[in-house]
C-alpha cells in the first residue's frame, strides 16, 4: 500500500517543510542546541499556530483529527531537520494518554494548553533497573486521604528539563514487576519536593533524573484507572514506535542524499568516489535499507490508523528492522564521508546521534525482537 | 499483510483462491516439484491454466492474454505463489513471448505465440557462454548469413530445462567488427535442427537442471530472426526487465518460513537455549519479508496508477534472492544431523533416505538456491543497474 495524501495532509506537510526550511536549517539548530534552555519556544508557538500541535488530536478534542497519519508527516520533516523540540513528549505521549485515558474535565483542563503550546509534557516511565519494561517500577504512590503520595526515582526522562507536566508511572499495589499495580499521574514540575537533574543526551536534547521525595498529587492528577499504567502505556509505545520510525526514516533519507551528493564530488586517486564499484554497492544497500524503512513506516501507520489487532507485534517489527536499517545507513554514511564524517561541523554525525538514541527509545532491536517473536507465539496459542 | 481490495478485485482473489484449490493436480504435490517431475507432468497445471484462459497474464488481450488490472495480475501472482503452485516455464510465457509480440513480425506471432500459450513448444533460453556469463555483451556463438538461413556455431551453457526443450530462444554474434552491444542479434532456432547436442550438468545439489548446449553448423531459416539483425541486444534487455519484476517470491518465502517454524519445533526442544536463538533468526527473516512485502505492495500501488518503478525492480531480486537463501540455510540447520543426508536424482521412492519427511529436501534446497544471486543477472549486477540508473552513479 502507497499512502497517497490528501490536499490537507499535503498542506500540513508544505507548511511544516516551509517553516523548518526558514527557520531550522542547520546553523539554526546549531543555536539552539547550545542556548541555555537548549530548545527554541519561538520555533515551539511557531508549531502551535501553524496547527501542528492540534494536527493529531481527534476533532471532539478540539484537534485537527489528523491521527496517526498527520504524525507520521510531521515526524518525518523532523527527523530530516533534527528538530529537538519536543513534538513526541508533548503531543504524541502526553497529548495522547489523556486523549486516550482522561476524563472529560482532564481533557478540558490539559489539552488546549498543549495544542496552544503553552504547556510543555514529558512522559516518566523509566527507572534505573527498568530498560524498556513498563512494569518495572519501584516508585510508589501511596494513598493519603484522597491524595496520593509519590516516593522514587525516575530515570532519563527526555524533555523533563523543559516540561511544565509530567505523567509519571507509579505502583498503586503489587511488587515490582506487578502489571496490574502500575498507575499514571499528571504531576506538576514545579511540585514541591519533586527534584530534577538535568543532563544532556547524545542526540543533543536535554533530559532528567527525577526524584519524586513525597510528591502529594490530588485526585485528579490518577490518569486513567488505578492498576491501568501498563495497559495504556503499552499502547502509547505503539504510537511512540511510529513517531520515531517517521523520524528516522525521514533523517535516513536526509543522510542517503546528502552522502550520495558527497560521492559525485569528492575526488581521490583521480576520481569521484562514486565510481567505485565498492561504494556505488554500498550505496544501492543504503537507499534499499530506507525503501524498505519506508516501507515499513507506512504498514504500520496505517496499521494504527486502522487499529489493527496485530499493531503491537508490526510495532515491534517495524522498530527492530527500520532500526537496524537506520543504524546501517548512519554507519555507512559516515564512513563514506570519512574524515569529515567524523566532525562536529558537518550534520552526517548529528543524524548518527539521532539514530543511535532513537535504538534505545522505548525499546532496543533485541527487546522488539523479542516482542515480535513473543507475539507470534501468543497469536498462535 | 492484503492490498486493500475493491470488491470486484476482492471477488476476483477469491475465485482464483477457489480455482487452484479445485483444479491444482494432486500428482505435482511432491518433495520438490522443480526436479521431481516428468516434463509432461510439469505441463499438466499449464495446461490447466491455458485452458482457463489464464496462462500469460502479463500479456495484452489481442494475443491471448487476459487484459488484467495490474492490481489483479499481482493478486494472481500472490495467490498462485502463496498456494504453493508450480509456475509456468518462465521461457516461454515471461520471456520469449512478450519479445515475440513486442518485435517479432506477423508470421512468427501466429507461428509461435499460440504454441507458448498452449505449452505445445517447451522453450529455453540461450544466453549465457562459457565466457560469457554476467558480461552477456561479449557473446561470441557465431551467425552467418547463407542464402535464407544463418550458419550457427557455438556453445551455450546453464541452460535450464533444454533436456525438454523443443526451441531455444538465442543471442548470436551477427557482426563480429561492432561494438560488443552492437553485432547481437536474436533469434529462435528449433531443438531438433541437425547440429545440436545437448549435454547435462549436474549441480551440486546434485540435480539435473541446466545443461550445455553445442551448435555445430546449424542451419537456422532467417525468417526466425526477431525484429532487425544487430539489434538483439535491445530485445535482450527488455526481456531481463521482464524477468526480475516478479522476484520478490513473497508467497514462497512465506510457505517456506511456515515449514521452518514447525520443524523448529518439532526438532527443537523448547528449553535448549537453540530454541530461542531459532524462534529469534526466523523472526528476523520474517521481517525481512515484511519490509520486503510492505514496499511490493507500495510499488503495486504506484504501478496501479501509472508510475513506473523502473530499475528500482531489481531490489526486489536482490532481496528476494537473499532472504530466500537465508531460509533455506536456516531450514538445513534446523534439521539437525539429518542435514548430512541428501536425496540421490532422479529420485525414486526405492531408495533410502533417512529422518522425518519435513528434512528430505532441506540439504539440495539449500544447495540449489545458491543459485538465485547468480542468474538472472548476478546480485552484484542488479547493485550495478540501481547504481546508474537509480543513484545515477
Amino acid at each position: 500500500m502507497d499512502i497517497q495524501l490528501t490536499e490537507e495532509q499535503e498542506l500540513l506537510r508544505s507548511s511544516i517543510q516551509r517553516l523548518l526550511r526558514d527557520a531550522y536549517d542547520f546553523d539554526a539548530r546549531r543555536k539552539i542546541l547550545a542556548s541555555e534552555e537548549g530548545f527554541c519556544r519561538n520555533t515551539w508557538r511557531s508549531f502551535a499556530e501553524l496547527g501542528v500541535l492540534a494536527a493529531p488530536f481527534a476533532e471532539e478534542a478540539g484537534g485537527l483529527g489528523g491521527g496517526a497519519l498527520a504524525t507520521m508527516i510531521l515526524m518525518q520533516e523532523f527527523g530530516r531537520h533534527l528538530v529537538v523540540e519536543p513534538f513526541l513528549e508533548t503531543v504524541v505521549l502526553a497529548g495522547g494518554l489523556i486523549e486516550a485515558a482522561g476524563t472529560s474535565s482532564q481533557k478540558e483542563q490539559h489539552l488546549p494548553g498543549i495544542m496552544a503550546g503553552e504547556a510543555i509534557w514529558a512522559l516518566a516511565w523509566s527507572e534505573a533497573r527498568s530498560r524498556y519494561d513498563f512494569d518495572h517500577v519501584g516508585t510508589t504512590a501511596t494513598r493519603r486521604g484522597s491524595d496520593y503520595v509519590l516516593k522514587g526515582n525516575k530515570a532519563a526522562v527526555i524533555a523533563a528539563p523543559w516540561a511544565d507536566k509530567l505523567i509519571v508511572s507509579a505502583r498503586t499495589s503489587g511488587d515490582r514487576r506487578d502489571a496490574a499495580g502500575v498507575s499514571l499521574f499528571i504531576v506538576d514540575r514545579s511540585a514541591a519536593n519533586l527534584h530534577l537533574q538535568s543532563f544532556k543526551t547524545i542526540d543533543g536534547r536535554r533530559a532528567a533524573e527525577i526524584v519524586l521525595d513525597n510528591v502529594v498529587v490530588g485526585q485528579d492528577g490518577l490518569l486513567g484507572g488505578e492498576g491501568e499504567g501498563v495497559a495504556l502505556l503499552e499502547a502509547r509505545r505503539n504510537r511512540a514506535i511510529a513517531a520515531l520510525c517517521a523520524e528516522v526514516v525521514g533523517a535516513m533519507s536526509e543522510l542517503n542524499s546528502a552522502t550520495l551528493e558527497y560521492s559525485k564530488t569528492r575526488k581521490q586517486f583521480g576520481v569521484t568516489l562514486g565510481t567505485f564499484q565498492v561504494l556505488q554497492h554500498r550505496m544501492v544497500d543504503m537507499f534499499i535499507a530506507h525503501q524498505e524503512a519506508l516501507s515499513l513506516m507506512q504498514h504500520l501507520t496505517l496499521s494504527l490508523a486502522g487499529q489493527q489487532a496485530d499493531c503491537a507485534r508490526v510495532a515491534s517489527g517495524a522498530k527492530f528492522k527500520i532500526g537496524l536499517a537506520a543504524k546501517f545507513v548512519a554507519e555507512q554514511a559516515v564512513q563514506l564521508h570519512g574524515g569529515m564524517g567524523m566532525t562536529d561541523e558537518l550534520n552526517v554525525g548529528h543524524y548518527f546521534k539521532r539514530i543511535a538514541a532513537f535504538n534505545i527509545q522505548f525499546g532496543d532491536t533485541a527487546f522488539h525482537l523479542a516482542r515480535f517473536a513473543r507475539g507470534e507465539q501468543v497469536a498462535a496459542a | 499483510m492484503e492490498l486493500s481490495l475493491s470488491n470486484e478485485d476482492a471477488a476476483f482473489r477469491d475465485e482464483v483462491r477457489a480455482f487452484i484449490a479445485d483444479n491444482y493436480p494432486q500428482e505435482m504435490r511432491v518433495p520438490n516439484p522443480e526436479t521431481d517431475l516428468t516434463k509432461e507432468q510439469m505441463l499438466l497445471w499449464h495446461r490447466i491454466l491455458h485452458r482457463k484462459g489464464w496462462i500469460a497474464p502479463l500479456w495484452p488481450k489481442e494475443y491471448g492474454g487476459p487484459g488484467w488490472s495490474i492490481t489483479k495480475r499481482f493478486i494472481f501472482e500472490q495467490e498462485t505463489s502463496r498456494a504453493g503452485t508450480l509456475p509456468p516455464l518462465a521461457f516461454g510465457v515471461t520471456m520469449v513471448g512478450p519479445v515475440i509480440y513486442t518485435f517479432g513480425n506477423d508470421a512468427q506471432k501466429k507461428k509461435f505465440l499460440p504454441r507458448i500459450l498452449s505449452g505445445e513448444d517447451w522453450w529455453c533460453q540461450g544466453y549465457s557462454e562459457p565466457g560469457s556469463g554476467s558480461d552477456l555483451a561479449t557473446v561470441r556463438t557465431k551467425a552467418v548469413r547463407d542464402g535464407d538461413h544463418y550458419i550457427v556455431n557455438g556453445h551455450k551453457t546453464w541452460t535450464t530445462l533444454a533436456q525438454h526443450a523443443d526451441w531455444i530462444f538465442c543471442l548470436v554474434r551477427t557482426d563480429p567488427k561492432a561494438k560488443p552491444q552492437s553485432g547481437i542479434s536474436f533469434v529462435l532456432i528449433d531443438m531438433k535442427s541437425p547440429g545440436i547436442t545437448v549435454r547435462p550438468i549436474i549441480t551440486i545439489d546434485g540435480t539435473h537442471e541446466v545443461n550445455d548446449v553445442f551448435l555445430e553448423n546449424v542451419r537456422v531459416p532467417a525468417a526466425n530472426l526477431i525484429g532487425e539483425e544487430n539489434k538483439g541486444w535491445t530485445y535482450a534487455k527488455f526481456l531481463l526487465g521482464n524477468e526480475r519484476t516478479s522476484m520478490a517470491g513473497i508467497g514462497r518465502s512465506t510457505r517456506y518460513l511456515n515449514k521452518l517454524k514447525q520443524i523448529v519445533q518439532a526438532e527443537v526442544d523448547e528449553h535448549d537455549p537453540a530454541h530461542r536463538e531459532f524462534v529469534h533468526e526466523i523472526a528476523r527473516i520474517e521481517l525481512d519479508v515484511l519490509a520486503l512485502e510492505a514496499t511490493e505492495l507500495r510499488i503495486v500501488a504506484q504501478m496501479a496508477r501509472g508510475i513506473d518503478p523502473g530499475p528500482a525492480a531489481s531490489l526486489f531480486k536482490i532481496r528476494g534472492t537473499e532472504i530466500f537463501q537465508d531460509i533455506t540455510e536456516l531450514t538445513h540447520r534446523v534439521t539437525g544431523n539429518y542435514g548430512l543426508a541428501i536425496r540421490e536424482h532422479p529420485v525414486s521412492a526405492n531408495r533410502f533416505m533417512p529422518g522425518p519427511d519435513y528434512g528430505r529436501t532441506a540439504s539440495e534446497k539449500y544447495l540449489n538456491s545458491r543459485k538465485l544471486s547468480i542468474y538472472g543477472g548476478s546480485n552484484e549486477i542488479q547493485r550495478n543497474i540501481i547504481a546508474k540508473a537509480v543513484l545515477g552513479l
